[in-house]
């Protein structure tokens, strides 16, 4: 029945945006396909934050590592097909030298760590001119990001890279979905409930730590490269602090440590509000910050699993009531 | 040049160590990082603010007045957002998983900054330039009247604080309660009072260092309070987060090297170098300079 299920939902998210496109519904596609680089941010970032509980403030970073790489790469004629396992690589090699120190910090503590590396990242690609074109982004005038090609077909449109997108959103799922099921995901939710228990009874909490966090990093890299190419710009704006807390509300709302959670709360937070935007105007964007940050405190208060539950986490948070 | 970078980082670092107070005071007693607290900073600055705009020009007279009321309204204002904020978001927390309250902190943070954006518009604004500001020669060294009262009043401040914590019993109860919960209030102290009395005085000093903040750089803005508020936490990590005198020195060490390394090595990339303090601190020696090691509870 489940399988069945999925398999609807796959065909409708197959076959739905085909008709929308042919009918004109080109901003809807537009939508589609950033709600799914979100949902490959926010599947990522679930790693760290559902699963092993530990808070990332920083997750934009490696999606700006991952885009940089892409763009500086792709400028020089490298195509999408070699530059994306580069920036895979990199982004989980910086992840996994930040991680190395890092992870055994107390929960805020790394959650500050993780914000002032990605404070860091951003202000590089922001401060130093020669390599990243600084402020005005890249690439510079007269360069170009060079396009995704796949045999013969060249992505160029909306739809082309909405399906592009939900093809690594499914994998970035499956892979996700595996590794919660693994010996590795019961071994992060032993952590995430008591790391010193988990090392007691034989699990290497730095290690299969350390590989949480830099398979999510490798995630965050990945909707990067691809939303690099799929856009042509990036610009040090794109990755502020505030865009990493939207991730971490995703979650919080959706329900951390639930991949259709991660996936609900991207919906709910980018996904409605994008679709509203060009009906309740611009006034209504200035509005959208003030009302997710009340309903993230409602959430943590008084629904701390977000809306769509993980079960081993409802158990947790509700046990000692 | 080093003795004018050294009075700039002094007037940098009473900034921040005002600033700091709140986030250690906060941490002392409830083991979280009130990360709304930079937004506090920044509400402070703007009823600040608006006391001085209000100011009516024909009145030099009544200067010393508004500037007092400017001072008393943006603390209390700043304090009692504070309390409020306690109450709503962190207090029904107080039993959960750890990182809840962070995460609350961030909402509330998202939410104050967005309402004052929207209800005073995404504009920085000039902050009203009543105080006469004179310029000193001593030795050389140019300093402005301004820097001067920043400085002294949050001596002041400080020294205030010091006593009311070591002296009154009001401060003794604090420092009970920053011990143990539970002993506190089988010694009959209320902690839940407490508690507000902690917010209140740290949002206080909060709102100040938001006034003074907006005194010194001439412009605020509704996301003023971010990166002083990442760079008074680094300060109060630095002093040993929960040490209310290692905050006052951290701010003022923070405040210096900063100057230093702006004036010396980048001014583009001072920011940077605050957050690699703050990583190398929290990695080497989380307990900060000053405070002691302690184990972790389990």
């Amino acid at each position: 029945m489940k399988q069945i299920i999925g398999i609807m939902i796959l065909l409708l998210l197959i076959v739905l945006p085909f008709i929308g496109y042919n009918c004109g519904n080109y901003y809807a596609i537009h939508v589609a396909g950033l709600v799914g680089i979100y949902c490959i941010l926010c599947v990522g970032l679930n790693i760290t934050v559902g699963y092993t509980g530990l808070l990332d403030l920083g997750f934009m970073a490696f999606c700006a590592i991952g885009a940089y790489t892409a763009a500086l790469l792709s400028i020089k004629g490298i195509p999408f097909w070699i530059t994306l396992p580069i920036s895979l690589f990199l982004g989980g090699f910086i992840r996994y030298l930040l991680g190395a120190p890092v992870l055994r910090l107390r929960g805020d503590y790394l959650a500050i760590v993780t914000l002032a590396f990605g404070e860091i990242v951003r202000l590089i690609a922001n401060n130093f001119d020669w390599l990243t074109n600084g402020p005005r982004g890249l690439p510079r005038v007269g360069e170009k990001i060079m396009e995704i090609q796949l045999f013969s077909l060249v992505f160029k449109n909306d739809l082309q890279f909405y399906y592009l997108i939900l093809f690594f959103l499914i994998g970035t799922i499956i892979i996700s979905y595996r590794l919660e099921h693994s010996r590795i995901g019961r071994a992060l939710v032993a952590i995430r409930e008591d790391e010193l228990a988990a090392g007691l009874s034989g699990i290497n909490v730095p290690q299969i730590k350390s590989i949480a966090f830099v398979l999510s990093g490798m995630f965050g890299a990945l909707a990067g490269a691809i939303y690099v190419h799929w856009i042509g710009f990036i610009s040090p704006e794109m990755f502020t602090f505030w865009e990493s807390v939207l991730l971490v509300s995703m979650l919080v709302i959706g329900g951390m440590g639930n991949i259709g959670g991660a996936i609900l709360g991207v919906v709910l937070l980018v996904g409605i509000p994008e679709i509203l935007r060009p009906v309740l105007g611009t006034k209504f964007v200035d509005y959208r910050m003030l009302i997710f940050g009340m309903i993230m405190i409602v959430v943590i208060i008084f629904r701390p699993e977000g809306m769509l539950k993980s079960k081993r986490r409802a158990l947790e948070l509700h046990a000692k009531e | 040049m080093f003795i004018e970078q050294l009075v700039n980082g002094l007037t940098l670092g009473s900034i921040y160590a005002l600033f700091a107070l709140g986030y250690t005071m906060v941490y002392g007693i409830l083991l979280m990082i009130n990360f709304a607290h930079s937004e506090i900073f920044m509400v402070g600055a703007y009823i600040g603010f608006l006391v001085l705009f209000s100011m009516p020009v024909f009145a030099p007279q009544f200067f010393l007045l508004y500037f007092l009321l400017c001072f008393v309204l943006s603390m209390l204002g700043a304090g009692l957002l504070a309390v409020i904020i306690e109450k709503i978001a962190y207090k029904p927390l107080r039993h959960a998983c750890r990182l809840s309250p962070l995460i609350s902190a961030i909402g509330v943070s998202i939410f104050l900054q967005n309402l004052i954006m929207i209800a005073v518009g995404a504009q920085s604004k000039t902050y009203p330039e009543k105080l006469p500001i004179m310029q000193f020669h001593l030795f050389g060294v140019q300093i402005s009247s301004l820097q001067i009262f920043i400085f002294g009043l949050s001596i002041l401040i400080m020294i205030i604080l010091t006593i009311f914590i070591s002296k009154t019993k009001m401060g003794k109860a604090m420092r009970a309660v920053a011990e143990n919960h539970v002993v506190a209030q089988l010694m009959g102290i209320n902690v839940n009072t407490i508690i507000a009395l902690v917010f209140l005085i740290g949002g206080g000093l909060g709102g100040i260092a938001g006034v003074l903040n907006g005194l010194y750089y001439g412009s605020i803005k509704y996301n003023m309070g971010f990166l002083p508020g990442i760079k008074a936490f680094t300060a109060a990590v630095l002093g040993g987060i929960g040490n209310i005198k290692g905050a006052m020195a951290g701010g003022f060490i923070l405040g210096i090297v900063e100057t230093l390394a702006a004036g010396y090595i980048s001014s583009e990339n001072k920011d940077i170098i605050a957050f690699v303090i703050l990583i190398l601190v929290l990695l080497f020696k989380p307990a900060g300079i000053f405070g002691e090691e302690v184990t972790e509870k389990i």
